[in-house]
């Protein structure tokens, strides 16, 4: 062997075993994770896609399923979440458990909403890894699909307030739209871009109960939507830029 | 050959009267089906109370239909069912009233009219 191979093959070496240690370490990582999961959070969320996914299974469960969580939520975001979990479903699900009818109309009862449990720094690191692991059934969002077009948010507010009623069930500032689904105000810090194109195309393959219904939305409505969607982000987010 | 004739009409008096049982205790699992699916998909806008005052009502530019009112008796059975079916825009009505075929059935939307039907006017019969 020429000496001066070896010279070469010295750094590749250090750079391979450099990264095979750091792909084991977020293994352990994910898989410590993964425990905490199953520990902490599968009696409200599913960490696989249910068996049977009829009417009943939104009325008992505690939050949203997670088993595509890979393909839904940006990483970072979990992470912070996890730390400081602040209200996103106004009226928990399934709102209808948390709501009092009176004469006045309906209220959301906050005493009885469930809180979030909030993580430690490293068991929030390790909880966002394993669940950006669990990426559901193949093909369940369409990859790509986002187009990446600049988007008049002018047009695109009055889409989503007026024209298509997006507004009657979501807020994106509090107060100033429905409250029986996500607040839509972190969403581009929070969602995927294609997770939110293929989710307002199709809601119920991902939750076929699931009450927002599926809408008859051209292609050109669903990017104008996703590309507003995407421009609600987190205050903290803009200033960090 | 009397006592023969009234124990064969006692016989299909009680048969009959099973009968009875079995057709309201369908009805009444079609109309507690109806009952959940609206708590579920039609109580965010239209309220627990079936009143039109859900918890989505406040910030919407047209308040939702009270399914109390006995003017929903009027409205003709087809036309309910397409306003579920496809949404208000398909009745020249609000775009806030979207169509929930995506998640019942021909059948759930059948037993959802028959139970809007029932609440609108149960005060009134």
């Amino acid at each position: 062997m020429n000496p001066t191979h070896g010279k070469q093959l010295l750094p590749a070496l250090g750079l391979s075993t450099a990264l095979l240690l750091g792909i084991l370490q977020s293994t352990a990582i994910a898989d410590d994770g993964y425990r905490i999961l199953q520990d902490q959070c599968a009696a409200c969320h599913a960490l696989q896609k249910p068996e049977k996914e009829g009417l009943d299974h939104v009325w008992e469960r505690g939050g949203p399923d997670l088993y595509y969580s890979g393909v839904k939520f940006r990483h970072e975001w979990l992470e912070r979440w996890l730390q400081d979990p602040q209200r996103i479903r106004p009226g928990a699900e399934l709102y209808s458990r948390y709501v009092i009818s009176t004469p006045d109309g309906d209220r959301i009862d906050g005493d009885s909403l469930p809180e979030h449990p909030v993580l430690e720094q490293e068991d929030a690191k390790a909880v966002a890894s394993a669940l950006m692991r669990l990426k559901g059934p193949d093909g369940l969002v369409e990859e790509g699909a986002y187009a990446d077009e600049q988007v008049s948010s002018a047009r695109a507010q009055m889409f989503f307030g007026r024209l298509r009623g997006c507004a009657g069930c979501h807020a994106i500032d509090p107060g100033d739209g429905g409250r029986s689904g996500p607040n839509l105000g972190s969403a581009g810090s929070r969602l995927q871009p294609d997770f939110i194109y293929s989710y307002i195309k199709n809601p119920q393959a991902f939750d076929p109960h699931v009450w927002m219904p599926r809408q008859s939305l051209s292609e050109r409505d669903l990017q104008m939507l996703t590309g507003y969607l995407l421009q609600q982000r987190l205050l903290e987010e803009d200033d960090e830029e | 050959m009397t006592r023969i004739l009234n124990r064969s009409a006692c016989h299909c008096l009680l048969v009959l009267a099973a009968c009875a049982v079995a057709v309201t205790a369908i009805a009444n699992d079609e109309f507690e089906h109806a009952k959940k699916l609206y708590d579920t998909y039609c109580a965010q806008c239209h309220g627990m109370g079936r009143d039109g005052k859900g918890i989505n009502s406040p910030t919407m530019s047209t308040a939702p239909r009270n399914h109390l009112s006995e003017n929903i008796g009027n409205i003709p059975e087809a036309e309910m069912e397409k306003i579920i079916r496809e949404g208000g825009l398909a009745v020249n009505k609000s775009v806030l009233m979207p169509g929930w075929e995506s998640v019942m059935t021909d059948e759930e939307i059948k037993g959802m009219v028959s139970y809007l039907y029932e609440i609108c006017c149960r005060e009134n019969k």
